[in-house]
């Protein structure tokens, strides 16, 4: 069922440039894996090492034990792949899509109502590719990488340049690829997305992996502090600055700010004095993490 | 792990794919490919209805561009030759010159001058005269070649009446083009060479451009198909895209425009798909050197337009230069040409198909082999 994926010190060079640069991780059978980075950290080129596109320069990598450049059949049946590109047959309809992909993986065509439903594309099922709008197309994609049950997913960006309702929408399906237990890997430049789906997380930029946890860890190991929002009628600025456990204290047009690394002291003196109109408390999150780790320069 | 009855539930992946198996990733690309063609009224038109719009150009309307128009003759007075000419005279006289008849010389060679008529005949005292005007020297002298045969014919008649012998000399003549090739024997053959060959060439480069652009060409590269399935589903959908147009002309030339197929012309089945194959690779060199489609099918129409002049697919070449010859020789559908007019309408048999399916075969070969160097998967 899950498939275990090895990545081991890979390196990609194209000329002079290092699109990859000595990257190892290790995808457990059934995980959830994220490659998080901005635009051109180089995911794109190791997930598609990983799928058997591109031969690394050196080091290793395995999919279920073997080489994927070799590109065998029989390992090409339980890998599962969504390009950047929408990659379809022109002119065909969402159902023949399917149907083409299916024949050409060998397998019966038979639910592919159920996996039109799963996508949500049932009422396009006979519409042409070029009729349906982006995020259609991108679930379609998805629908074609699963039409031969495969074992192992691999998703490049694939709710990128969607709109938020069509990003949860596909949150929800990529939710239910990896509940079958499947092992699903993908690349993102969304913390919130790489937040909410993956067991874990590798930070990747300039081609070298910066962090790999869970994307809780990642958070607490950054220290961050908890950011506490009030109403402006709750309290005086001078007042918040001298709460016990307070690090910062702006005023902001949504109200005060303070910051801490002792919430439960200072929330509890909070609570004490009955000033808690307009409470917000917020963690800091995988953006932060990945400001932290990358820095905050202009990317191409 | 989720249950059978979930949607994303899981079924056995097949293995071991046996034979009949094999062929299901071609059938599937093939239908594929057939239907995106079908589909793309673009592409049905550059394949089928502009080639059927020359052949209905060159065989239906220029057709009757062989053919003269009678000339206007006005008879003034008895003219015997012609009024007691035998019936059978009288026809072919009346197929090549419009008579009218008038008793005013004047008036008549007025006409003559005005251009209104091409010539009067007189006859007097058995002196046949043609009055002609220099201004239309060719229907003068068609007006003459035509009195002449009749004054001929006449004294023939004469001679043969008082000596009982017949004539030691008889003319005749005859049109070329009448026994063996009238315009539509010509162009049906030639143009659905040059639409074939085009319908391969733009089919082959476009299909190959836009699966690349489109990542499609990657994705099956991740997919258990072989490069040869993608290419054998190409060669398919092209050659059926092939015999539909063969059909379509040769039924078009027979039904509409009066071809008349030699009794070897199923031969031209072999022949059209030795071009295809040749004129596919054509197209994959173009598609394989080519980063969008315009360019690829700008390419395509770059090799296979003056092709098509060069290789006689619109009107012959008989009368070009030895070494626009020499050149013809060299381009495959010169020969694609070739083999099909002599089994369509020049009642040639096997052996005219040979040479030129070998050397279409030949260059199928070395395309093939250049556009699979130059090949990339990815734009």
């Amino acid at each position: 069922m899950g498939v275990q994926i090895e990545v081991d010190h890979l390196t990609m060079r194209y000329g002079a440039v290092t699109a990859v640069d000595d990257i190892s991780f290790t995808v457990e059978p059934g995980e959830f894996f994220g490659l998080l980075g901005p635009n051109g950290a180089g995911k794109t080129t190791t997930l598609e090492t990983v799928e058997g596109l591109r031969s690394p320069t050196s080091g290793r990598v395995s999919v279920d034990g073997r080489d994927p450049a070799k590109r065998e059949p029989d390992l090409q049946r339980r890998i599962g792949v969504q390009l950047q590109s929408s990659a379809f047959f022109e002119r065909l309809t969402a159902v023949e899509q399917l149907q083409t992909f299916g024949a050409i993986y060998g397998v019966p065509t038979s639910r592919l109502d159920d996996l039109l439903e799963q996508v949500g594309l049932t009422e396009k099922a006979t519409a042409q590719v070029e009729d349906l709008s982006g995020g259609q197309k991108q679930r379609l994609s998805i629908a074609c990488a699963l039409v031969h049950d495969p074992d192992v997913v691999f998703l490049d960006e694939p709710t990128a340049a969607l709109d938020p309702q069509a990003r949860r929408n596909l949150w929800d399906v990529l939710r239910g690829i990896n509940d079958s237990g499947r092992t699903v890997v993908l690349t993102t430049h969304y913390m919130e997305e790489a937040e909410e789906l993956c067991d874990r997380v590798a930070i990747v930029d300039h081609g070298r992996l910066l962090e790999i946890d869970t994307p809780g860890a990642l958070i607490r190991q950054l220290d961050a502090a908890t950011r506490i929002g009030l109403a402006t009628e709750a309290l005086t600025l001078e007042d918040a600055r001298r709460l016990p456990g307070a690090d910062s204290v702006t005023l902001g047009g949504s109200g005060l700010v303070i910051e801490t690394r002792e919430p439960a002291t200072l929330l509890a003196e909070l609570g004490r004095r009955e000033a808690l109109e307009g409470l917000s408390v917020s963690k800091g999150t995988l953006e932060d993490v990945f400001l932290d780790l990358t820095g905050r320069e202009y990317r191409a | 792990m989720s249950t059978s009855t979930t949607p994303g539930s899981r079924t056995e992946p097949s293995t071991g794919a046996g034979d009949a198996k094999a062929a299901r990733p071609l059938k599937a690309l093939t239908i594929a490919m057939f239907k995106g063609f079908v589909r793309d009224r673009m592409t049905l038109f550059w394949a089928i209805a502009f080639p059927l719009m020359f052949l209905v150009l060159f065989g239906g309307i220029f057709t009757s561009q062989g053919e003269v128009d009678p000339a206007e003759v006005v008879v003034v007075g008895d003219v015997s030759v012609i009024d007691d000419a035998p019936a059978e005279a009288q026809k072919t006289i009346e197929k090549s010159v419009d008579i009218t008849r008038s008793d005013d010389l004047d008036a008549a060679l007025e006409k003559v001058r005005d251009g209104d008529a091409d010539a009067v005949v007189t006859e007097e005292g058995g002196e046949v005269t043609v009055h002609y005007s220099a201004a239309d020297p060719v229907a003068g002298a068609q007006i003459q070649g035509v009195v002449q045969a009749i004054v001929q014919q006449a004294n023939t008649a004469v001679y043969q009446q008082s000596t009982g012998e017949p004539p030691t000399f008889m003319f005749a003549s005859s049109q070329v083009e009448d026994d063996s090739l009238e315009q539509i024997q010509y162009v049906t053959p030639s143009l659905l060479g040059w639409a074939v060959a085009m319908s391969a060439t733009f089919g082959a480069a476009a299909n190959l451009v836009m699966w690349r652009k489109s990542g499609l060409l990657r994705r099956l590269r991740l997919a258990p198909v072989r490069t040869s399935s993608v290419v054998l589903a190409r060669v398919g959908v092209s050659l059926v895209i092939a015999l539909v147009q063969a059909v379509i002309f040769v039924g078009l030339g027979v039904g509409a425009f009066g071809l008349q197929l030699s009794g070897w012309w199923p031969l031209m089945v072999p022949l059209l798909l030795a071009g295809t194959l040749a004129f596919l690779s054509i197209g994959m060199l173009a598609g394989a050197v080519s980063k969008t489609e315009e360019g690829a099918i700008g390419l395509a129409n770059f090799i296979v337009l003056p092709m098509a002049f060069l290789s006689g697919s619109f009107f012959p070449l008989d009368g070009a230069p030895t070494w626009l010859r020499a050149v013809s020789n060299c381009l495959p559908l010169k020969h694609l040409n070739q083999g099909m007019l002599d089994v369509m309408v020049r009642e040639q048999g096997p052996s005219a198909i040979v040479l030129p399916i070998v050397i279409l075969l030949g260059f199928a070969a070395v395309f093939a082999t250049v556009s699979a160097r130059l090949f990339r998967w990815e734009a």
